[in-house]
């Protein structure tokens, strides 16, 4: 049996950059299950909070503390960004590159990494270099790439923001069978209508903290807080 | 003008008689200037992406100070080399002046800033791209400077042929350390300011024509064999 990473816990995190305050004071935790969805206006630390959750960003006031020590934590999560990363390489060797890093020869990384492409949906010639797909393709690439270690947490920047319908169902669809498959989702979006269709629960910030947090029927029927009201009828928030 | 004429005429008349002094020379010219090249490169290369990747207190000084050493003044170089590989020089000993090994130390000190800079500009901008996703993976650092050389290498190739370039029309330092000896270490360069300095103009051009085929050659090799500028290809 191995051990869980969960649940993930931030306590009194706060975020500067070059002095300037970002994100914080936040605490909270993440359970072992579900999906959580953060919401918010621009700017209002979805990004920041996912980023020193993954350890992207080092904090310097507060905690991060998951339920295994950190370095195992770091090899059983990943992070899929917005604007996908593309590496100079073939479809297939961009997505098996994690797995050439945890030593596997190059040529099973291959094998899994086109059985991971399969699997989501990423067809034709996986030897074309990464830069001919398309933007959806792409970021299907990336998930892809994210998904080849089996990732126990998976965190995900607004991965259908740049993305046409058609591409955002199938990311969507992507991500409901990861949920049905025991994968826990922590994912930024603008999106209500998406944050309503993936989330379990919702994490609501604004100018940096989070403001509100509940589950989702909760949230999208009740939501408590002016900030959340006005981001549900698509006001500005004042 | 009617130099000129004469000078390819002779270039010609050298090339297709296989004139075997030619052929040492350039062969010469060859081994010296690949051989530094690829010295250049194998400390230039990684020296420019681990200055990419790395932030430490006096990075800026070094990139600037790598910046500068790119104009290095090859006569002093030479000079410089002379000084520590004669008899009286630290690496007498050794014996090396006056010896192509002489022309490729030489060389290598003047193209290695050339090569470790250009590919510090090209890795720096891979990095800031690939520079989330790296960490987010948790690689060693090892780990990512391997992936930034690789997936920089077409780039990488242009620094290294700009060492080449440097390299393959530099006289004045081997000049100095190799003695520019008949049979021993003439190349290319030397021979064409040996023939200049006689007065046989049409026969140093005829030599210069070679030695500018013999850099579109190689280049043209290089990048045929690493198949840049294919549009499936990086």
């Amino acid at each position: 049996m191995v051990a869980s990473i969960l649940p993930l816990s931030l306590d009194g995190v706060v975020l500067r950059k070059r002095g300037k305050h970002i994100l914080g004071p936040v605490s909270l935790e993440l359970g072992a299950t579900g999906c959580t969805i953060l919401l918010g206006p621009n700017g209002s630390g979805k990004t920041s909070l996912l980023r020193v959750m993954h350890g992207l960003e080092r904090v310097r006031e507060g905690r991060v503390g998951w339920a295994v020590p950190l370095e195992q934590a770091r090899r059983k999560q990943a992070f899929v960004f917005q604007t996908p990363i593309v590496m100079r390489r073939s479809i297939v060797d961009c997505i098996a590159y994690p797995l050439l890093l945890d030593g596997q020869s190059r040529v099973a990384a291959r094998a899994q990494a086109a059985d991971m492409a399969d699997r989501i949906g990423l067809h034709g010639d996986l030897t074309r270099p990464a830069f001919v797909l398309s933007g959806g393709e792409k970021q299907k690439m990336a998930l892809a790439r994210a998904l080849v270690r089996a990732p126990e947490l998976l965190f995900l920047d607004e991965p259908s923001a740049n993305l046409d319908g058609r591409s955002t169902r199938e990311i969507e669809a992507i991500l409901h069978a990861l949920k049905a498959d025991g994968t826990r989702i922590v994912m930024s979006t603008h999106n209500v209508g998406q944050a309503r269709r993936l989330a379990d629960d919702v994490l609501f910030l604004n100018e940096g903290k989070i403001v509100e947090s509940a589950d989702t029927t909760t949230f999208f029927n009740h939501p408590a807080t002016p900030e959340a009201q006005a981001h549900l009828k698509g006001d500005l928030i004042p | 003008m009617n130099d000129l004429w004469a000078g390819l005429a002779e270039a010609l008349r050298l090339v297709l008689r296989l004139d075997p002094d030619l052929v040492e020379i350039t062969l010469r010219s060859l081994q010296v200037t690949l051989t530094a090249t690829a010295i250049a490169a194998l400390i230039g290369l990684p020296l420019g992406a681990w200055l990419s990747v790395n932030r430490f207190r006096a990075r800026r000084m070094v990139i600037a100070l790598l910046n500068a050493l790119m104009g290095l003044p090859p006569v002093v170089v030479g000079l410089i080399v002379y000084i520590l590989l004669s008899r009286a020089g630290p690496f007498g000993v050794l014996g090396l002046l006056f010896t192509p090994t002489a022309m490729i130390v030489a060389q290598v000190i003047i193209i290695t800033p050339i090569v470790a800079s250009i590919a510090h500009q090209a890795i720096r901008d891979l990095w800031s791209e690939y520079h989330d996703l790296l960490i987010s993976l948790h690689t060693t650092r090892a780990q990512r400077i391997k992936a930034l050389l690789w997936d920089s290498r077409r780039a990488l190739l242009t620094a290294a042929l700009a060492g080449f370039g440097r390299a393959i029309g530099e006289v004045g330092a081997i000049m100095i350390v190799g003695g520019n000896i008949d049979h021993a270490t003439r190349v290319l360069t030397t021979a064409i300011a040996l023939e200049t300095g006689k007065g046989n103009f049409a026969l140093a051009l005829g030599l210069g024509f070679v030695l500018i085929a013999l850099a579109i050659a190689v280049n043209l090799a290089l990048h045929m064999l690493t198949r840049t500028e294919r549009s499936s290809q990086w």
